[in-house]
Order: C-alpha cells, then sequence, then structure tokens
C-alpha cells in the first residue's frame, strides 16, 4: 500500500522544478558531491586510515616530520605528511572531521529546536511571552556571538557538551526572530483560521498548518548554520576552548600544528585547515543554492 | 529628538544592568579562582583566607551589589595574575586593539564597496562571477586559518613581514600608535587583512544585492538617459540609496571585529585587549574577564547608538521618534 505512494512522490520529485534547477546547477551538484564525500569518509574512514590517531601505541617517534608522500623524503604510507608526533596527517583529519561534523550537525539540531519552538510559541501566542522573547534576542543580537561563546567557553571548560550548549545559545535568535516572522504573516490567513473555527487545538494548528509553511526557511538557515557552526567549533578550538585534548577537532589540529608552522613545517596545520575551508565553502555554496530555490526573500 | 535621546540612554543603562548581572553570575558561579591563586598543597586555612579577601565569603546579592558600585567607579578589582587593576590594564591595551580594527575597517570600505558595487552594477559579467566567488570563499574560511595562511606565506615562506607583536611604536596627535611608524605598518598588515577578510566577504554580498535592486529603479534609468556619467551614476545615486543597510552592518561589523581581535591577536601574537582576554580565560582571571565584557559591552551599546543616529543624516525620511 505504502510503496506507490513513495514511488509516486519520488516521481514528482524527479519532475519536479527544484530536481531541474538541481540537475542544471554545477555548483550544486559539485557541493552536494563534496558533502556526500566528506560524511562518507567520516563515516567508514577509520576503516580506511592507515592508524588510528587517538591509539598512542600506534604512533612512532621515528615516523615524526615526514612531509607529504610528493615531496622529497616524503613516505608513501603518510600521503599528506605527519606530525611532531609521527602521526598520520590524513587519518587525523578524517578523525578530526568526524568530531567537526557531529558538533555542526547536532548543534544545528539543538539549535533548531529550541529555536524554532521559541519562534512559534511567541508568534503564535504574542503577548509578554513574546516581548520577553524578542527583548532577550534584541539584547544578545547586540553583542558578536563569538564573544558570547568565547565567555560561555572560557568559564565552563572546554568539553563537546559544553559546546552544543554554547552554540545552541548563540543560535537559537536567528531561528526564533525568522519563524516568529513568518508565523506572524501566516497567522493571519484564511486556513488558520478555517482550522481555528473547525475547532482544532493550537498544538495541531502550530504543528500542522503553521510549521510546514516555515519549513523551507528553516531548511535555509539551518544549511548554512551547520557551517558556521564547524566554523565557530573550530575557532574556539583552535583557541583551546573547545573540544577536550582527548577529541581533537579539525580546529584543534590546526592549533597543535600552529606551534611548528614557524619551523616550515605547514602541511601540519595547513591541510586540516584545509579540510575545514571545503567543507564549509561546499556547505554555503549548497546553502545558497537552496536558497535561492526555495526562499529567496531570506537573502 | 530629546524624548529619544532619553528613552535610548534609559536603554542602554537598561541592557548594561542585564549585562553586569549576567557577567557577575557567570563569572561568580562558574569556576573557582581560589584554587588558581593558590599552590595545590594550601591548607584549608590559606583556602579560607583567600576566600575572605576576594569577599567570596559574603551572600551573592552582597557581592554583586558591591560588584556593581565598584563596576560604576570603574572598579574591577585587582588581575588575578598581573596584580594591577583591571579596567587600568585593559585601556592600556586599548590603543593596540583599536589600530588593528582601523585598519580592517578602512580595508574593508575600500575593497567591500568597490567591489560590491562593481559586481552589483552588472551583476552577469564575468569578473562579478568572480568576485562572488571570491567572497563566499572568502565567508567560508575561518579567520584563524587565514592568519595561519598569511604567517607561513608572507612572514615564514617569502620572510616580507614579521609575524608577531606591534613593532616600533611611535607618537600621532600624543596617541602612542603603530600606526606611526614604518616598522608598526609592516607588524599591522598581516593581523588587519585577517581580520578585514570575512567584513569584506559579508559587504561585497550586502553591497551587491542592495545595487541590484536599485538599479533597477526608474530614477537610475531617467539619469541614464539624462547622459550621467556611468560612474556617477553607480557612487553617486545608486550606492547613496544603499547606505542604510550598509551602515547597520558597519556598526554590527564593529563590534564583531573587536570580538575577532581575540583570534587575530592570538595569532599574531598581538599586545592588545583580545590576547588579554584569552589569556585571562585560560588563567580564569575573573576581574579582568567582566571588566572587560563591560567595558566591551559599554563599546557596543554606543556603537549602535551612533549607527541609529547617522540614519537621520543620511535618510532625513527617518524618524527616530516613531
Amino acid at each position: 500500500m505504502n510503496q506507490p505512494v513513495k514511488h509516486g512522490r519520488m516521481r514528482i520529485f524527479l519532475h519536479s522544478e527544484f530536481f531541474d534547477h538541481y540537475k542544471k546547477s554545477p555548483t550544486a551538484i559539485i557541493s552536494s558531491f563534496i558533502l556526500v564525500t566528506v560524511i562518507l569518509l567520516a563515516i567508514f574512514g577509520p576503516k580506511i586510515t592507515v592508524q588510528n590517531p587517538y591509539d598512542l601505541g600506534s604512533l612512532n617517534l621515528s615516523e615524526a616530520f615526514k612531509p607529504p608522500a610528493w615531496m622529497d623524503g616524503g613516505d608513501s604510507r603518510f600521503l599528506l605528511g605527519t606530525d611532531q608526533n609521527g602521526r598520520d596527517i590524513l587519518s587525523a583529519i578524517i578523525y578530526g572531521s568526524r568530531v567537526s561534523l557531529f558538533i555542526g550537525l547536532v548543534g544545528v539540531l539543538l539549535t533548531s529546536l529550541v529555536g524554532i519552538t521559541l519562534g512559534l510559541l511567541a508568534g503564535y501566542f504574542g503577548g509578554k511571552f513574546d516581548t520577553i522573547i524578542m527583548r532577550i534576542a534584541d539584547i544578545q543580537l547586540a553583542f558578536p556571538s563569538m564573544l558570547i561563546a568565547l565567555f560561555l567557553m572560557g568559564l565552563t571548560g572546554p568539553s563537546i557538551r559544553n559546546i552544543l550548549i554554547a552554540l545552541t545559545l548563540i543560535g537559537w535568535v536567528r531561528y526564533t526572530r525568522i519563524v516568529r516572522g513568518e508565523v506572524l504573516s501566516v497567522r493571519e490567513k484564511e486556513y488558520v483560521d478555517a482550522a481555528k473555527v473547525i475547532g482544532f487545538s493550537n498544538g495541531s494548528i502550530i504543528l500542522k498548518q503553521i510549521l510546514p509553511n516555515v519549513m523551507t526557511s528553516i531548511i535555509v538557515i539551518s544549511t548554512l548554520r551547520v557551517g558556521s557552526f564547524i566554523m565557530t567549533e573550530a575557532t574556539l578550538s583552535f583557541l583551546g576552548v573547545g573540544v577536550p585534548i582527548s577529541t581533537p577537532s579539525l580546529g584543534m589540529l590546526c592549533s597543535d600544528g600552529f606551534k611548528v608552522l614557524y619551523s616550515g613545517l605547514w602541511w601540519v596545520s595547513i591541510f586540516p585547515g584545509l579540510y575545514i575551508v571545503i567543507i564549509v565553502f561546499a556547505i554555503n555554496l549548497l546553502g545558497d543554492f537552496l536558497r535561492d530555490e526555495l526562499n529567496p526573500k531570506l537573502k | 529628538m530629546f524624548k529619544y535621546l532619553l528613552k535610548r540612554t534609559f536603554q542602554m543603562v537598561f541592557v548594561l544592568f542585564i549585562v553586569s548581572v549576567i557577567v557577575f553570575t557567570m563569572t561568580s558561579v562558574i569556576g573557582n579562582p581560589v584554587y588558581n591563586m593558590l599552590p595545590q598543597k594550601a591548607t584549608d586555612q590559606q583556602i579560607q583566607e583567600v576566600v575572605v579577601m576576594l569577599g567570596l565569603d559574603k551572600p551573592l546579592y552582597v557581592q554583586y551589589w558591591i560588584f556593581l558600585k565598584n563596576a560604576i567607579r570603574g572598579e574591577f578589582g585587582r588581575s588575578y595574575t598581573h596584580f594591577v587593576p583591571a579596567l587600568g590594564l585593559i585601556v592600556s591595551k586599548f590603543p593596540a586593539t583599536i589600530e588593528i580594527v582601523i585598519v580592517a575597517m578602512g580595508l574593508t570600505i575600500l575593497l567591500g564597496i568597490s567591489l560590491g558595487v562593481l559586481a552589483g552594477a552588472r551583476p552577469k559579467s564575468k569578473i562579478s562571477k568572480l568576485i562572488m566567488f571570491g567572497s563566499l570563499a572568502g565567508i567560508s574560511l575561518p579567520s584563524f586559518f587565514m592568519g595561519m595562511v598569511y604567517i607561513f606565506v608572507f612572514a615564514v615562506s617569502l620572510r616580507w613581514l614579521p609575524v608577531s607583536g606591534r613593532g616600533e611604536i611611535g607618537t600621532i596627535l600624543g596617541i602612542r600608535t603603530s600606526l606611526a611608524t614604518l616598522d608598526g605598518w609592516r607588524h599591522i598588515i598581516l593581523p588587519s587583512m585577517t581580520l578585514a577578510l570575512l567584513n569584506i566577504a559579508t559587504i561585497i554580498r550586502l553591497v551587491r544585492a542592495g545595487m541590484m535592486e536599485v538599479m533597477r529603479q526608474d530614477f537610475i534609468k531617467f539619469a541614464r538617459s539624462k547622459g550621467v556619467a556611468a560612474r556617477k551614476v553607480l557612487y553617486g545615486h545608486a550606492l547613496k540609496n544603499i547606505l542604510i543597510p550598509v551602515v547597520t552592518i558597519f556598526g554590527l561589523q564593529l563590534g564583531e571585529l573587536i570580538a575577532f581581535t581575540t583570534i587575530t591577536e592570538t595569532i599574531f601574537a598581538w599586545p592588545g585587549m583580545g590576547k588579554l582576554l584569552i589569556d585571562s580565560i585560560t588563567n580564569l582571571d575573573r576581574p579582568i574577564i567582566s571588566a572587560y565584557l563591560l567595558f566591551v559591552a559599554i563599546l557596543f551599546v554606543v556603537i549602535n547608538f551612533v549607527v541609529d543616529i547617522l540614519y537621520t543624516f543620511i535618510d532625513p525620511r527617518i524618524d527616530l521618534n516613531s
């Protein structure tokens, strides 16, 4: 019974204007290809890397400071070279990307849950609740989010949980403002009045009538947010107030490598940084495409 | 106007009050500085003495009241690690920070606006596409990464520019700054470029979006058909009409820049407030953290206020009272 419906939906999707534009946009195709590769590498990476960079026993100091494989003195086992402890940079990057992606994705999930809920409630019910929430948002927006994150992390100490809390606290405002704005305009629509007249409860009106209408905006913001969260996390970790030393993310790898950059060992820090740039750039390209297709007014 | 100023001042005081409460709660609830100040094997009595010395034995609201009274007089206590008054220390580092911010701002205005206008005037041209690609790359580059690349390319490989510190400091108009000497400028280029990158990219995108919208308007067509020179149409007629969002973003970005100096200053070992904050966070140096946060809070509130006032000059139609 379910199968034909799913099939039908798939066919509608494949013939939609959205998919047609997607097929014709090289940037959208390339960026989604990059992201799929990055995610697959993060999932299956540990099976293909030459070493587990967390396992100190597998590190060999005599293999330290090897340049990338294509340079003089490079070792074909270590494609992107090794660091001061003999750690394979490529393995470290793949393991690090797992931490970075986890924080980016889970961070956006938490942030959007909190932000959307507050936005829906504030927009739908209005009144005092709305005023208080929006006042808090205004005050918070007067301060750069990086500073708020730094402050929170500095006081709570490096840990993945604390980063997620800090990201949620700095990220909810944007969701709440956009969702609230959309709710205010959707609320006046006739179908919402009709739902009220029929006797739908507030909860079901919010979830079934209003939420689907703000979904496109949410998808667009969330995509771009994953990129910005990965970058925020990397920056915090670079400054030493992000992830703990036991679970190095890409940002922390850069910070480790930065110590030996002056001695000319550029590959230790530049490659992890470059990987962040590739991930974030692909996310931004895809996010831009989604915005132009789904909701151009978010510009 | 007077009514507006009064309302605004009241709002600013309110915001600062909230910030002071947050700063106080966060700094006093989280982390215990006592253990950072004492050796590992300190006796209970020694710990108790330090607790009393710092006033940590009093109830929280009393501590807050003392904190607020002192804060209004500009006293945040002595730094736990530098042993000098916290606010004085921050103020002494302020010129170093503001000089890289000023140079970064200058770069942003120069490059951001001109490239944005160029990209917005002919959105279909090759150059515009290149500029847009570059700006998207710009917002995807973490500033610490850019700093590392600059250091590697210009300082380690080419050896053109120094990697750290403020360099020689001279005096202009009684202010001691690196901007007064050639050596200072050589030191300031890389940090400022690192700091400005994200801003330039954002401004380009904003100006371009605004330009594309304005260029479709009738008054632009009219100016063109009247025979006004292309350059004048772009910079005189069109740019003028998108200044409001640009000024807003500049205001916001000034705050953002000050926040990002923490990163830039850490990378380039620039002795400003940002590096001081990071060091103080690592050492749990509460007086400096609270003083820094309230100091920048006042700075941001003032910036937002100035931006609002600027609106009325740019666009006389805006009435601040409504």
